[in-house]
Protein backbone atom coordinates (compact mmCIF):
# COMPACT_ATOMS: atom_id res chain seq x y z
CA UNK A 1 0.00 0.00 0.00
CA UNK A 2 1.76 3.27 -0.93
CA UNK A 3 1.81 6.13 1.51
CA UNK A 4 2.87 8.25 -0.88
CA UNK A 5 -0.42 10.80 -0.93
CA UNK A 6 -0.46 13.47 -3.17
CA UNK A 7 -2.23 16.64 -2.74
CA UNK A 8 -3.88 17.62 -5.86
CA UNK A 9 -3.70 20.81 -7.24
CA UNK A 10 -6.49 22.90 -8.16
CA UNK A 11 -6.63 23.31 -11.77
CA UNK A 12 -8.05 26.11 -13.95
CA UNK A 13 -10.07 24.71 -16.62
CA UNK A 14 -8.18 25.45 -20.11
CA UNK A 15 -10.01 28.51 -21.68
CA UNK A 16 -9.75 31.29 -24.23
CA UNK A 17 -8.00 34.18 -22.93
CA UNK A 18 -9.20 37.60 -25.34
CA UNK A 19 -7.09 40.61 -26.36
CA UNK A 20 -8.42 42.60 -22.59
CA UNK A 21 -7.67 39.53 -20.59
CA UNK A 22 -10.74 38.07 -19.83
CA UNK A 23 -11.16 34.59 -20.21
CA UNK A 24 -13.92 32.66 -22.61
CA UNK A 25 -16.16 31.83 -21.67
CA UNK A 26 -17.61 34.41 -19.08
CA UNK A 27 -19.44 32.52 -16.17
CA UNK A 28 -22.20 34.77 -15.37
CA UNK A 29 -25.11 32.49 -14.12
CA UNK A 30 -24.62 32.72 -10.26
CA UNK A 31 -27.63 31.97 -9.06
CA UNK A 32 -27.78 28.74 -10.97
CA UNK A 33 -24.79 27.80 -9.45
CA UNK A 34 -21.69 28.82 -8.24
CA UNK A 35 -17.98 28.08 -8.26
CA UNK A 36 -16.25 26.39 -5.40
CA UNK A 37 -14.20 29.38 -3.94
CA UNK A 38 -10.49 27.88 -3.36
CA UNK A 39 -10.62 28.54 0.46
CA UNK A 40 -13.36 26.05 0.50
CA UNK A 41 -11.54 23.29 -1.19
CA UNK A 42 -8.92 23.79 0.37
CA UNK A 43 -10.72 23.11 3.54
CA UNK A 44 -12.80 20.23 2.71
CA UNK A 45 -9.67 18.83 1.13
CA UNK A 46 -8.13 16.75 4.43
CA UNK A 47 -11.86 15.58 4.95
CA UNK A 48 -11.72 13.02 2.36
CA UNK A 49 -8.78 10.80 2.83
CA UNK A 50 -6.94 11.70 5.95
CA UNK A 51 -9.81 12.93 8.40
CA UNK A 52 -12.24 10.49 6.56
CA UNK A 53 -14.12 9.25 9.91
CA UNK A 54 -17.63 8.99 10.54
CA UNK A 55 -18.28 11.91 12.44
CA UNK A 56 -21.12 9.30 14.47
CA UNK A 57 -18.55 7.15 15.40
CA UNK A 58 -18.32 8.13 19.28
CA UNK A 59 -15.44 5.29 19.96
CA UNK A 60 -12.20 6.33 18.47
CA UNK A 61 -10.14 9.41 17.17
CA UNK A 62 -11.17 8.97 13.44
CA UNK A 63 -15.10 9.79 14.08
CA UNK A 64 -14.15 12.49 17.08
CA UNK A 65 -11.69 14.33 14.24
CA UNK A 66 -14.45 14.39 12.09
CA UNK A 67 -17.14 15.52 14.04
CA UNK A 68 -14.88 18.30 15.39
CA UNK A 69 -15.07 19.62 11.54
CA UNK A 70 -18.55 19.46 11.53
CA UNK A 71 -19.07 21.30 14.61
CA UNK A 72 -16.68 23.75 13.76
CA UNK A 73 -18.87 24.27 10.78
CA UNK A 74 -22.30 24.29 12.46
CA UNK A 75 -20.99 27.20 14.69
CA UNK A 76 -20.24 29.22 11.17
CA UNK A 77 -22.82 28.59 9.90
CA UNK A 78 -25.21 29.23 13.11
CA UNK A 79 -23.02 32.91 13.30
CA UNK A 80 -23.90 33.79 10.07
CA UNK A 81 -27.47 33.58 10.09
CA UNK A 82 -28.03 34.40 14.43
CA UNK A 83 -28.90 31.18 15.23
CA UNK A 84 -27.65 28.61 17.94
CA UNK A 85 -25.65 25.69 17.08
CA UNK A 86 -28.62 23.43 18.49
CA UNK A 87 -31.01 24.87 15.53
CA UNK A 88 -28.54 23.92 12.47
CA UNK A 89 -29.15 20.98 10.96
CA UNK A 90 -27.41 19.13 7.95
CA UNK A 91 -29.32 18.20 4.83
CA UNK A 92 -28.04 16.69 1.48
CA UNK A 93 -29.20 20.94 0.26
CA UNK A 94 -31.71 23.46 -0.37
CA UNK A 95 -34.00 21.12 -2.06
CA UNK A 96 -34.18 18.63 1.04
CA UNK A 97 -34.57 21.64 3.57
CA UNK A 98 -37.60 22.48 1.63
CA UNK A 99 -39.43 19.11 1.73
CA UNK A 100 -37.99 18.49 5.68
CA UNK A 101 -39.36 22.07 6.76
CA UNK A 102 -42.53 21.77 5.06
CA UNK A 103 -43.48 18.32 5.44
CA UNK A 104 -41.85 18.41 9.12
CA UNK A 105 -44.35 20.75 9.98
CA UNK A 106 -47.25 19.75 8.05
CA UNK A 107 -47.00 16.34 9.89
CA UNK A 108 -45.97 17.85 13.27
CA UNK A 109 -48.88 20.55 13.93
CA UNK A 110 -51.85 18.40 12.09
CA UNK A 111 -53.44 18.22 15.07
CA UNK A 112 -54.09 22.00 14.75
CA UNK A 113 -54.74 22.58 11.24
CA UNK A 114 -54.18 21.70 7.54
CA UNK A 115 -53.79 24.87 5.56
CA UNK A 116 -50.58 26.35 4.58
CA UNK A 117 -49.68 29.87 2.85
CA UNK A 118 -47.12 30.43 0.26
CA UNK A 119 -46.55 32.38 -2.84
CA UNK A 120 -47.03 31.88 -6.83
CA UNK A 121 -42.72 32.58 -7.21
CA UNK A 122 -41.58 30.26 -4.84
CA UNK A 123 -38.99 27.60 -6.31
CA UNK A 124 -40.32 23.94 -7.48
CA UNK A 125 -38.90 22.55 -4.22
CA UNK A 126 -41.74 24.70 -2.10
CA UNK A 127 -44.55 24.74 -5.04
CA UNK A 128 -43.97 20.92 -5.71
CA UNK A 129 -43.95 19.92 -2.20
CA UNK A 130 -47.17 22.32 -1.50
CA UNK A 131 -48.50 19.95 -4.65
CA UNK A 132 -48.09 16.89 -3.12
CA UNK A 133 -49.46 17.51 0.49
CA UNK A 134 -52.75 19.38 -1.20
CA UNK A 135 -52.73 15.50 -2.67
CA UNK A 136 -52.83 14.35 1.16
CA UNK A 137 -55.80 16.18 1.93
CA UNK A 138 -53.98 19.86 2.99
CA UNK A 139 -55.41 23.10 1.61
CA UNK A 140 -52.96 26.16 -0.10
CA UNK A 141 -52.76 29.58 -0.68
CA UNK A 142 -50.80 30.67 -3.19
CA UNK A 143 -50.55 33.77 -2.71
CA UNK A 144 -49.79 36.57 -5.68
CA UNK A 145 -47.40 39.08 -6.32
CA UNK A 146 -47.52 42.41 -7.32
CA UNK A 147 -45.74 44.21 -10.42
CA UNK A 148 -42.69 44.27 -8.48
CA UNK A 149 -42.64 40.88 -7.41
CA UNK A 150 -43.21 41.62 -3.49
CA UNK A 151 -46.21 39.90 -1.95
CA UNK A 152 -49.15 41.85 -0.72
CA UNK A 153 -48.82 42.03 3.06
CA UNK A 154 -52.49 42.85 3.14
CA UNK A 155 -53.11 39.42 1.59
CA UNK A 156 -51.09 37.41 3.70
CA UNK A 157 -53.30 38.82 6.74
CA UNK A 158 -55.92 37.95 5.14
CA UNK A 159 -55.28 34.74 4.22
CA UNK A 160 -54.01 33.19 6.81
CA UNK A 161 -57.24 31.56 9.32
CA UNK A 162 -57.23 29.29 12.38
CA UNK A 163 -56.12 26.01 10.17
CA UNK A 164 -53.01 28.02 9.10
CA UNK A 165 -50.12 26.08 10.47
CA UNK A 166 -47.21 27.53 8.17
CA UNK A 167 -46.00 30.75 6.11
CA UNK A 168 -43.25 30.05 3.80
CA UNK A 169 -41.80 32.51 1.43
CA UNK A 170 -38.74 32.70 0.39
CA UNK A 171 -36.01 35.60 1.14
CA UNK A 172 -34.81 36.14 -2.26
CA UNK A 173 -36.11 35.02 -5.70
CA UNK A 174 -34.08 32.46 -7.69
CA UNK A 175 -35.29 34.33 -11.36
CA UNK A 176 -35.95 38.19 -10.08
CA UNK A 177 -33.38 38.26 -7.33
CA UNK A 178 -36.39 40.20 -5.44
CA UNK A 179 -36.03 40.17 -1.97
CA UNK A 180 -39.61 39.52 0.23
CA UNK A 181 -40.10 41.95 3.36
CA UNK A 182 -39.39 38.48 5.91
CA UNK A 183 -39.43 40.55 9.21
CA UNK A 184 -43.00 41.93 8.53
CA UNK A 185 -43.88 38.05 7.24
CA UNK A 186 -42.06 36.56 10.79
CA UNK A 187 -43.97 39.10 12.97
CA UNK A 188 -47.64 38.35 11.12
CA UNK A 189 -46.78 34.67 11.69
CA UNK A 190 -45.42 34.82 15.28
CA UNK A 191 -48.52 36.89 16.29
CA UNK A 192 -50.87 34.43 15.08
CA UNK A 193 -49.15 31.45 16.31
CA UNK A 194 -48.48 30.24 12.58
CA UNK A 195 -45.16 28.53 11.71
CA UNK A 196 -42.51 30.44 9.42
CA UNK A 197 -40.21 28.86 6.99
CA UNK A 198 -38.42 31.07 4.56
CA UNK A 199 -36.52 29.29 1.64
CA UNK A 200 -32.87 31.65 1.73
CA UNK A 201 -31.00 29.70 -0.83
CA UNK A 202 -30.04 32.70 -2.76
CA UNK A 203 -30.05 35.02 0.25
CA UNK A 204 -28.11 33.52 2.77
CA UNK A 205 -24.42 34.71 2.37
CA UNK A 206 -25.73 37.77 0.29
CA UNK A 207 -27.96 39.66 2.23
CA UNK A 208 -27.74 40.02 5.94
CA UNK A 209 -29.98 37.02 7.47
CA UNK A 210 -30.59 37.57 11.16
CA UNK A 211 -33.27 35.16 12.48
CA UNK A 212 -33.90 36.61 15.37
CA UNK A 213 -34.59 39.88 14.19
CA UNK A 214 -36.39 38.29 10.85
CA UNK A 215 -38.38 36.45 12.89
CA UNK A 216 -37.59 33.42 10.98
CA UNK A 217 -38.69 29.93 12.69
CA UNK A 218 -37.26 27.81 9.65
CA UNK A 219 -34.54 28.62 6.93
CA UNK A 220 -33.34 26.76 4.10
CA UNK A 221 -30.20 26.94 3.36
CA UNK A 222 -27.74 25.59 0.06
CA UNK A 223 -24.06 25.64 -0.21
CA UNK A 224 -23.39 25.45 -4.28
CA UNK A 225 -24.93 28.69 -4.11
CA UNK A 226 -22.08 30.48 -1.42
CA UNK A 227 -19.09 29.25 -3.09
CA UNK A 228 -19.62 25.99 -1.20
CA UNK A 229 -20.17 22.38 -2.64
CA UNK A 230 -23.12 20.72 -4.34
CA UNK A 231 -25.30 18.19 -2.52
CA UNK A 232 -25.37 19.79 1.28
CA UNK A 233 -27.03 22.19 2.50
CA UNK A 234 -28.83 23.17 5.98
CA UNK A 235 -32.38 23.99 7.84
CA UNK A 236 -32.20 26.44 10.75
CA UNK A 237 -35.12 24.94 13.15
CA UNK A 238 -36.03 27.70 16.23
CA UNK A 239 -35.37 26.12 19.61
CA UNK A 240 -37.02 28.75 21.65
CA UNK A 241 -39.99 31.61 21.30
CA UNK A 242 -41.88 29.75 20.45
CA UNK A 243 -40.13 26.31 20.19
CA UNK A 244 -40.38 24.75 17.04
CA UNK A 245 -40.38 20.95 15.91
CA UNK A 246 -41.29 18.86 12.65
CA UNK A 247 -41.04 15.20 11.48
CA UNK A 248 -38.31 13.92 9.95
CA UNK A 249 -38.84 12.83 6.51
CA UNK A 250 -36.02 11.17 6.53
CA UNK A 251 -35.78 7.46 8.72
CA UNK A 252 -32.63 5.51 10.08
CA UNK A 253 -30.49 6.21 13.32
CA UNK A 254 -31.55 9.76 14.32
CA UNK A 255 -28.95 12.22 13.47
CA UNK A 256 -29.17 15.03 13.83
CA UNK A 257 -31.74 15.13 16.84
CA UNK A 258 -33.73 12.78 15.08
CA UNK A 259 -34.51 15.27 12.61
CA UNK A 260 -32.65 14.21 9.75
CA UNK A 261 -31.00 10.86 9.99
CA UNK A 262 -28.26 9.52 7.44
CA UNK A 263 -24.50 9.33 8.18
CA UNK A 264 -23.16 12.83 7.58
CA UNK A 265 -21.33 14.64 4.35
CA UNK A 266 -18.11 15.61 6.62
CA UNK A 267 -16.55 17.14 3.65
CA UNK A 268 -19.71 18.64 2.29
CA UNK A 269 -20.49 20.10 5.55
CA UNK A 270 -16.78 21.71 6.23
CA UNK A 271 -16.61 23.36 2.87
CA UNK A 272 -20.59 24.75 3.46
CA UNK A 273 -19.26 25.68 6.95
CA UNK A 274 -16.23 27.55 5.60
CA UNK A 275 -18.28 29.45 2.71
CA UNK A 276 -20.65 30.60 5.37
CA UNK A 277 -17.27 32.11 7.59
CA UNK A 278 -15.77 33.68 4.41
CA UNK A 279 -19.48 35.13 3.68
CA UNK A 280 -19.72 36.39 7.52
CA UNK A 281 -16.34 38.59 7.10
CA UNK A 282 -16.80 39.59 3.34
CA UNK A 283 -20.61 39.62 2.87
CA UNK A 284 -20.28 44.05 3.28
CA UNK A 285 -17.67 44.93 0.49
CA UNK A 286 -19.11 42.21 -1.64
CA UNK A 287 -22.26 42.85 -2.25
CA UNK A 288 -21.15 46.19 -2.14
CA UNK A 289 -19.04 45.53 -5.15
CA UNK A 290 -21.75 43.31 -6.69
CA UNK A 291 -24.14 46.07 -7.01
CA UNK A 292 -21.81 48.27 -8.63
CA UNK A 293 -20.91 45.33 -11.19
CA UNK A 294 -24.90 44.97 -11.95
CA UNK A 295 -25.93 48.63 -12.30
CA UNK A 296 -22.23 49.02 -14.51
CA UNK A 297 -23.85 46.09 -16.82
CA UNK A 298 -27.61 47.70 -16.00
CA UNK A 299 -26.42 51.33 -17.25
CA UNK A 300 -24.62 50.23 -20.30
CA UNK A 301 -26.83 47.93 -21.65
CA UNK A 302 -30.20 50.45 -20.99
CA UNK A 303 -27.66 53.07 -22.40
CA UNK A 304 -27.52 51.69 -25.51
CA UNK A 305 -30.76 50.00 -26.18
CA UNK A 306 -34.40 50.98 -26.19
CA UNK A 307 -37.50 49.12 -24.94
CA UNK A 308 -35.53 47.26 -22.42
CA UNK A 309 -37.72 46.32 -19.52
CA UNK A 310 -35.90 45.18 -15.86
CA UNK A 311 -38.49 42.66 -14.29
CA UNK A 312 -39.05 43.02 -10.23
CA UNK A 313 -37.98 45.85 -7.88
CA UNK A 314 -34.44 47.14 -8.62
CA UNK A 315 -35.02 48.39 -4.34
CA UNK A 316 -35.49 45.17 -2.80
CA UNK A 317 -33.29 43.26 -5.00
CA UNK A 318 -30.09 41.16 -4.51
CA UNK A 319 -27.26 42.90 -5.35
CA UNK A 320 -25.63 40.60 -8.48
CA UNK A 321 -28.90 40.19 -9.68
CA UNK A 322 -29.74 41.72 -13.09
CA UNK A 323 -33.46 40.44 -15.16
CA UNK A 324 -34.26 41.71 -18.34
CA UNK A 325 -36.59 41.19 -20.97
CA UNK A 326 -35.58 43.09 -24.73
CA UNK A 327 -38.46 43.26 -26.55
CA UNK A 328 -39.17 41.85 -30.13
CA UNK A 329 -36.04 39.26 -29.50
CA UNK A 330 -36.65 36.01 -27.84
CA UNK A 331 -34.53 34.51 -25.26
CA UNK A 332 -33.09 31.76 -26.85
CA UNK A 333 -31.95 33.16 -29.71
CA UNK A 334 -30.45 35.61 -27.68
CA UNK A 335 -28.37 33.61 -25.73
CA UNK A 336 -27.49 31.35 -29.05
CA UNK A 337 -25.70 35.04 -29.92
CA UNK A 338 -23.47 35.93 -26.88
CA UNK A 339 -22.65 31.48 -26.54
CA UNK A 340 -19.40 32.57 -24.79
CA UNK A 341 -21.10 34.15 -21.71
CA UNK A 342 -23.35 31.92 -19.24
CA UNK A 343 -26.61 33.22 -18.17
CA UNK A 344 -29.96 32.14 -18.38
CA UNK A 345 -33.34 33.31 -19.95
CA UNK A 346 -36.52 32.59 -19.07
CA UNK A 347 -38.08 31.76 -22.36
CA UNK A 348 -39.86 28.91 -22.90
CA UNK A 349 -37.63 27.70 -25.26
CA UNK A 350 -35.11 27.33 -23.01
CA UNK A 351 -36.91 25.12 -20.24
CA UNK A 352 -37.48 21.34 -20.95
CA UNK A 353 -41.01 22.34 -20.51
CA UNK A 354 -41.79 25.03 -22.99
CA UNK A 355 -43.37 26.42 -20.30
CA UNK A 356 -42.44 30.30 -20.43
CA UNK A 357 -41.34 31.21 -16.76
CA UNK A 358 -43.64 30.99 -14.24
CA UNK A 359 -42.15 33.83 -11.66
CA UNK A 360 -42.54 36.46 -15.09
CA UNK A 361 -45.45 35.43 -15.80
CA UNK A 362 -46.59 36.08 -11.93
CA UNK A 363 -45.02 39.65 -12.20
CA UNK A 364 -48.03 40.39 -15.19
CA UNK A 365 -45.64 41.15 -18.26
CA UNK A 366 -47.14 38.90 -20.47
CA UNK A 367 -45.57 35.72 -21.97
CA UNK A 368 -43.80 37.71 -24.80
CA UNK A 369 -41.51 39.76 -22.31
CA UNK A 370 -41.28 36.43 -20.50
CA UNK A 371 -40.07 35.08 -23.82
CA UNK A 372 -37.37 37.43 -24.27
CA UNK A 373 -36.08 37.62 -20.77
CA UNK A 374 -32.25 37.20 -19.77
CA UNK A 375 -31.26 36.59 -16.00
CA UNK A 376 -27.88 37.88 -15.28
CA UNK A 377 -26.30 36.67 -12.08
CA UNK A 378 -23.21 38.58 -10.89
CA UNK A 379 -20.53 36.80 -8.38
CA UNK A 380 -17.58 37.03 -6.26
CA UNK A 381 -14.96 36.03 -9.40
CA UNK A 382 -16.98 38.27 -12.19
CA UNK A 383 -14.60 41.45 -12.85
CA UNK A 384 -15.59 44.75 -14.33
CA UNK A 385 -14.07 44.04 -17.62
CA UNK A 386 -16.37 40.79 -17.88
CA UNK A 387 -19.24 42.76 -17.25
CA UNK A 388 -18.59 45.38 -19.73
CA UNK A 389 -17.87 42.79 -22.74
CA UNK A 390 -21.01 40.86 -21.59
CA UNK A 391 -22.85 44.39 -21.82
CA UNK A 392 -21.08 44.88 -25.24
CA UNK A 393 -21.94 41.23 -26.69
CA UNK A 394 -25.76 41.43 -25.59
CA UNK A 395 -26.46 45.01 -27.24
CA UNK A 396 -24.49 44.19 -30.62
CA UNK A 397 -26.87 40.74 -30.22
CA UNK A 398 -29.90 42.45 -29.67
CA UNK A 399 -29.66 45.04 -32.31
CA UNK A 400 -28.90 42.38 -34.62
CA UNK A 401 -31.72 40.13 -33.75
CA UNK A 402 -33.96 43.26 -33.98
CA UNK A 403 -33.06 43.79 -37.38
CA UNK A 404 -34.20 40.01 -38.04
CA UNK A 405 -37.43 40.64 -36.18
CA UNK A 406 -40.63 40.66 -37.67
CA UNK A 407 -42.18 42.43 -34.38
CA UNK A 408 -39.56 44.82 -34.12
CA UNK A 409 -40.08 45.54 -37.39
CA UNK A 410 -44.12 46.05 -36.88
CA UNK A 411 -43.42 48.20 -33.69
CA UNK A 412 -41.30 50.67 -35.49
CA UNK A 413 -44.52 51.13 -38.23
CA UNK A 414 -46.51 51.96 -35.36
CA UNK A 415 -48.25 49.30 -34.60
CA UNK A 416 -49.48 48.08 -31.39
CA UNK A 417 -48.54 44.26 -31.41
CA UNK A 418 -51.31 44.14 -28.59
CA UNK A 419 -54.16 44.60 -31.49
CA UNK A 420 -52.59 42.41 -33.66
CA UNK A 421 -54.84 39.18 -34.51
CA UNK A 422 -51.84 36.60 -34.65
CA UNK A 423 -52.61 33.39 -36.36
CA UNK A 424 -52.62 30.32 -34.65
CA UNK A 425 -49.93 27.87 -35.21
CA UNK B 1 -28.87 22.01 -25.86
CA UNK B 2 -26.17 21.57 -28.95
CA UNK B 3 -27.26 23.00 -32.19
CA UNK B 4 -26.25 21.48 -35.73
CA UNK B 5 -24.04 23.10 -37.61
CA UNK B 6 -26.15 23.96 -39.92
CA UNK B 7 -28.45 25.66 -37.08
CA UNK B 8 -25.62 27.42 -36.37
CA UNK B 9 -24.92 28.24 -39.53
CA UNK B 10 -28.11 29.75 -40.11
CA UNK B 11 -28.26 32.09 -37.23
CA UNK B 12 -24.95 33.52 -37.83
CA UNK B 13 -25.64 34.23 -41.82
CA UNK B 14 -29.34 34.24 -42.31
CA UNK B 15 -29.88 34.06 -45.82
CA UNK B 16 -32.54 36.58 -47.56
CA UNK B 17 -33.42 38.38 -44.47
CA UNK B 18 -35.16 41.36 -45.06
CA UNK B 19 -38.66 42.72 -46.15
CA UNK B 20 -40.96 43.13 -49.00
CA UNK B 21 -43.82 45.50 -50.43
CA UNK B 22 -46.63 43.45 -49.26
CA UNK B 23 -48.63 45.93 -50.71
CA UNK B 24 -47.28 44.74 -54.29
CA UNK B 25 -49.33 42.53 -56.42
CA UNK B 26 -47.00 39.70 -56.86
CA UNK B 27 -45.79 39.26 -53.35
CA UNK B 28 -47.62 36.58 -50.58
CA UNK B 29 -46.97 38.00 -47.19
CA UNK B 30 -47.64 34.70 -44.55
CA UNK B 31 -46.93 36.00 -40.92
CA UNK B 32 -47.32 32.89 -38.34
CA UNK B 33 -47.03 32.41 -34.56
CA UNK B 34 -47.55 34.56 -31.96
CA UNK B 35 -45.58 36.26 -29.24
CA UNK B 36 -47.09 35.12 -26.40
CA UNK B 37 -45.89 31.36 -27.95
CA UNK B 38 -42.25 32.80 -28.12
CA UNK B 39 -42.07 32.12 -32.04
CA UNK B 40 -43.32 34.51 -34.95
CA UNK B 41 -42.32 34.24 -38.58
CA UNK B 42 -42.68 36.62 -41.62
CA UNK B 43 -42.13 34.88 -44.90
CA UNK B 44 -42.32 37.06 -48.27
CA UNK B 45 -42.50 35.39 -51.76
CA UNK B 46 -41.79 37.47 -55.24
CA UNK B 47 -43.85 35.46 -57.38
CA UNK B 48 -43.53 35.38 -61.63
CA UNK B 49 -47.29 35.96 -62.14
CA UNK B 50 -46.65 34.14 -65.61
CA UNK B 51 -44.50 31.33 -64.66
CA UNK B 52 -45.66 31.04 -61.42
CA UNK B 53 -41.88 30.79 -60.41
CA UNK B 54 -41.08 32.48 -56.81
CA UNK B 55 -37.97 34.51 -57.82
CA UNK B 56 -37.20 36.17 -54.75
CA UNK B 57 -38.45 35.40 -51.08
CA UNK B 58 -37.30 36.91 -47.65
CA UNK B 59 -38.04 36.25 -43.88
CA UNK B 60 -37.91 37.17 -40.30
CA UNK B 61 -38.39 35.80 -37.62
CA UNK B 62 -38.88 36.17 -33.46
CA UNK B 63 -37.86 33.38 -31.86
CA UNK B 64 -35.45 30.58 -31.16
CA UNK B 65 -32.41 29.35 -32.94
CA UNK B 66 -33.96 26.73 -34.78
CA UNK B 67 -37.26 29.12 -35.72
CA UNK B 68 -34.60 31.66 -37.28
CA UNK B 69 -32.68 28.66 -38.94
CA UNK B 70 -36.10 26.92 -40.36
CA UNK B 71 -37.37 29.99 -41.74
CA UNK B 72 -33.83 31.17 -43.31
CA UNK B 73 -33.86 27.71 -44.74
CA UNK B 74 -37.26 27.88 -45.91
CA UNK B 75 -36.49 31.02 -48.04
CA UNK B 76 -33.77 29.42 -49.68
CA UNK B 77 -36.35 26.29 -50.49
CA UNK B 78 -38.87 28.25 -51.83
CA UNK B 79 -36.33 30.51 -54.47
CA UNK B 80 -36.85 28.76 -57.93
CA UNK B 81 -39.73 27.16 -57.13
CA UNK B 82 -42.81 27.00 -58.48
CA UNK B 83 -46.02 27.64 -56.76
CA UNK B 84 -47.15 24.46 -56.71
CA UNK B 85 -43.83 22.82 -56.09
CA UNK B 86 -43.08 24.90 -52.90
CA UNK B 87 -46.60 23.40 -51.42
CA UNK B 88 -45.27 19.89 -51.27
CA UNK B 89 -42.24 20.82 -48.49
CA UNK B 90 -42.88 19.36 -45.50
CA UNK B 91 -41.68 20.26 -42.28
CA UNK B 92 -40.32 16.77 -41.93
CA UNK B 93 -37.87 17.75 -44.61
CA UNK B 94 -36.92 20.63 -42.33
CA UNK B 95 -36.13 18.38 -39.12
CA UNK B 96 -34.49 16.29 -41.28
CA UNK B 97 -32.06 19.28 -42.94
CA UNK B 98 -30.82 20.65 -39.76
CA UNK B 99 -31.04 18.01 -37.44
CA UNK B 100 -33.90 19.30 -35.02
CA UNK B 101 -34.66 17.88 -32.14
CA UNK B 102 -38.02 16.24 -31.19
CA UNK B 103 -37.95 19.66 -28.98
CA UNK B 104 -37.72 21.95 -31.82
CA UNK B 105 -40.13 19.71 -33.84
CA UNK B 106 -42.70 22.76 -33.95
CA UNK B 107 -40.54 25.55 -35.36
CA UNK B 108 -40.71 23.51 -38.23
CA UNK B 109 -43.91 23.04 -38.69
CA UNK B 110 -44.23 27.20 -38.30
CA UNK B 111 -41.61 27.35 -41.48
CA UNK B 112 -43.81 25.17 -43.22
CA UNK B 113 -46.89 27.46 -42.23
CA UNK B 114 -45.43 30.37 -43.35
CA UNK B 115 -44.77 29.10 -46.64
CA UNK B 116 -48.37 28.45 -47.62
CA UNK B 117 -49.56 30.97 -45.82
CA UNK B 118 -47.30 33.19 -48.10
CA UNK B 119 -48.55 31.39 -51.15
CA UNK B 120 -52.11 31.65 -50.18
CA UNK B 121 -52.19 35.29 -49.27
CA UNK B 122 -50.35 35.27 -53.22
CA UNK B 123 -53.66 33.32 -54.50
CA UNK B 124 -55.98 35.70 -52.68
CA UNK B 125 -54.67 38.50 -54.78
CA UNK B 126 -54.54 36.86 -58.34
CA UNK B 127 -57.81 36.16 -57.59
CA UNK B 128 -59.04 39.24 -56.74
CA UNK B 129 -57.20 41.17 -59.17
CA UNK B 130 -59.13 38.93 -62.07
CA UNK B 131 -61.45 41.01 -63.84
CA UNK B 132 -63.35 37.95 -64.36
CA UNK B 133 -67.53 37.76 -62.78
CA UNK B 134 -67.11 38.16 -58.69
CA UNK B 135 -66.06 34.95 -57.64
CA UNK B 136 -67.51 33.65 -54.31
CA UNK B 137 -64.84 34.05 -51.29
Amino acid sequence: MSTDVKTPQVQTQPSQVDAKGIKLPIYMDNHATTPMDPRVLEEMLPYFMEKFGNAASRNHSFGWTAEEGVETARERIAKLVGATTKEIIFTSGATESDNLAIKGVAEMYREKGNHIITAVTEHKAVLDTCKRLEKYGYRVTYLPVQKDGLIDLDDLKRAMDDKTVLVTIMAANNEIGVLQPIAEIGKLCHERGVVFHTDATQAVGKVPIDVIKQNIDLASISGHKMYGPKGVGALYVRRKNPRVQISAIIDGGGHERGMRSGTLNVPGIVGLGKACAIASEDMPQESCKLAGLRNRLRDRIMGKLDEVYINGSMEHRLPGNLNISFAYVEGESLLMGINDIAVSSGSACTSATLEPSYVLKALGAGDDLAHSSIRFGIGRFNTEAEVDYVADRVIETVERLRELSPLYEMAKEGINLKDVKWAAE
Amino acid sequence: MAYSDKVIDHYNNPRNVGSMDKNSADVGTGLVGAPECGDVMKLQIKVNPETNVIEDAKFKTFGCGSAIASSSLATEWVKGKTIDEALTIKNTEIVKELSLPPVKIHCSVLAEDAIRAAIGDWKKKQTAEKPVAAEAK
